[in-house]
């Protein structure tokens, strides 16, 4: 027959208060009661907390990591992306898709040697790492502090070039210094 | 034989119909203002705001609420027994309405040309005819969750039955005192017996059992073991919907505001204010309804702070603490009216 198992010095030894007794049962049962109403009643003269979201919104940090936008050069009016498809390789959920055309002298769209006939963002899949902002060579693409991009159909999540490129809606305050 | 309460006027008929309609009336007026209260007042309580998007200030809540019961299609599961399963919400609310009959809103006034009292109706058995009322409340949660056929259902019922038959005891101990000290048993005479006095000085130990007893009996929180919502589901009305859920909910309020009522009446001085203060006849009603709020407000602020209680926690404190301290109390009451 197998001895019982011994735990040897496994065992901790657990050390517990002394049960309360009659006076010290009334005091927790009674005194703790009063203690508990008063830390809620704290909490009602504080006044609520909660930001009533559509009409306020949290502001967000200068890096806050948004929807993305591309950029032109300021005085040219030139497209910064020159479609070299590293923000797609750098992306871990492959929503990015680039494909290139070569500039031309009558069709100047870039100012390096190929630009992005087409640039597209399906942002039902991205996670918003900014892997492709540190990936872009030119600063072409950076990420916005647009949060709010629900939509009704998932088509409608596929951003393409010109809304990249168009100025955003402003809809989310920026966070203030020092706030 | 002399009568313990005698009335010493006679209402016409129509003024007892005329009675019992406004008092029906205002009450149900309250009770949707109750439940959108507490949620605002919990959610104050919780650093939250609670309902404010329907209405003034989430004021018609209760309404959107009501049309959203109202428009719900009535199912019940095949498991349940049909006619009790419809009966007992029925149950549930009508105990609770008839305990609003008794509760005295104000004294007998001059109104039309007749002696009205402010109150439903004022029998010479009052506090028994609430625990009546109490006792055959507990058939439509034990009914319900039995007749539903399901285990949550059942569960919650018979927490809840055991629940209200072990704390009504102690509840009934509680009112003895008052009864003892007023040497009435009409509400209107102890209210009118506190003039000097409000009762919750004299018996604030029969105070003190009264109100958990009542936390108990109105299966609020910490007491909501039949209900509770993380375990059961939703207890005894897990399987009801529509409107005869909205019954078991306005049954669980209209029962607050009753034993509010009864808590005012016997502990806290009815429509008597303190410091001599006598103001005329129809401030009496505001009064009570005042009394009332504040009483449910405590039982609001009670809920935002204790934790649901465990089973066996909940049965040695009905049994071990509340009626050895209602019996004590009734028995140092006896001997001090006696004496």
């Amino acid at each position: 027959m197998t001895p019982p198992y011994d735990p040897g010095t496994d065992v901790i030894e657990v050390i517990r208060a002394p049960a309360p007794g009659a006076l010290r049962g009334a005091y927790r049962a009674f005194g703790e009661t009063l203690r508990g109403l008063k830390t809620t009643f704290a909490r009602l003269a504080e006044g609520p907390i909660t930001i009533q979201y559509p009409e306020h919104k949290t502001p967000v940090y200068p890096r806050y990591r948004g929807r993305h936008k591309l950029h032109r050069f300021e005085d040219t009016g030139l497209e910064k992306c020159v479609g070299c498809s590293l923000c797609a390789a750098a992306c871990p959920s492959d929503c990015i898709r680039v494909v290139a055309a070569e500039n031309t002298p009558e069709n100047r769209v870039s100012a390096g040697e190929r630009y992005a006939a087409v640039y597209e963002i399906n942002l039902s899949r991205c996670i918003f790492c900014g892997y492709c902002e540190v990936a872009c060579p030119f600063d072409a693409i950076t990420m916005g502090h647009d949060y709010e991009m629900s939509d009704y159909h998932r088509s409608d999540l596929i951003f393409t070039k010109e809304m990249l490129l168009a100025d955003p809606i402003e809809r989310t305050p920026l966070r203030t210094e020092g706030e | 034989m002399t009568p313990i309460a005698l009335v010493d006027y006679y209402e016409p008929w129509w003024i007892q119909i005329i009675k019992a309609l406004v008092i029906f009336a205002v009450a149900f007026a309250i009770l949707p203002m109750l439940t959108v209260y507490e949620r605002k007042l919990l959610g104050r309580f919780q650093g939250r705001y609670g309902p404010n998007r329907v209405g003034p200030f989430g004021l018609l809540q209760p309404i959107a609420e009501i049309v959203k019961f109202a428009t719900k299609e009535p199912s019940r599961p095949t498991t349940s027994v049909g006619y009790m399963f419809r009966i007992a919400p029925i149950i549930a609310i009508l105990t609770a309405i008839g305990g609003l009959a008794l509760i005295p809103f104000g004294d007998v006034q001059h109104v039309f040309g007749q002696r009205v009292g402010l109150y439903g109706i004022d029998v010479s058995v009052g506090p028994l005819y609430v625990f009546a009322l109490a006792g055959i409340s507990f058939y439509g949660i034990m009914l319900g969750g039995w007749a539903s056929g399901s285990k949550y259902s059942f569960l919650g019922a018979m927490r809840g039955a055991a629940q209200l038959i072990s704390y009504e005891v102690s509840q009934a101990l509680a009112l003895v005192g008052v009864v003892i000290t007023a040497g009435t048993l009409s509400l209107t005479g102890i209210v009118h017996a506190q003039a000097g006095m409000w009762y919750v000085i004299p018996q604030f130990f029969g105070f003190l059992v009264f109100v958990l007893a009542s936390f108990a009996e109105t299966n609020r929180p910490p007491f909501d073991l039949s209900e509770a919502e993380t375990e059961l589901v939703g207890g005894y009305f897990t399987e009801y919907g529509g409107t005869a859920f909205v019954a078991y909910l306005f049954a669980e309020y209209m029962n607050m505001m009753v034993v509010s009522g009864i808590a005012v009446t016997m502990f806290l001085g009815g429509w008597l204010l303190p410091f001599g203060i006598h103001p005329p006849g129809w401030v009496d009603p505001i009064v009570v309804l005042v009394k009332i709020l504040l009483f449910v407000t405590f039982f609001i602020w009670i809920r935002a702070t204790l934790p649901r209680l465990r089973y066996d926690q909940l049965m040695s404190l009905g049994w071990k603490i509340l009626l050895p301290l209602a019996t004590l109390n009734l028995v140092v009451t006896a001997i001090v009216v006696a004496s």
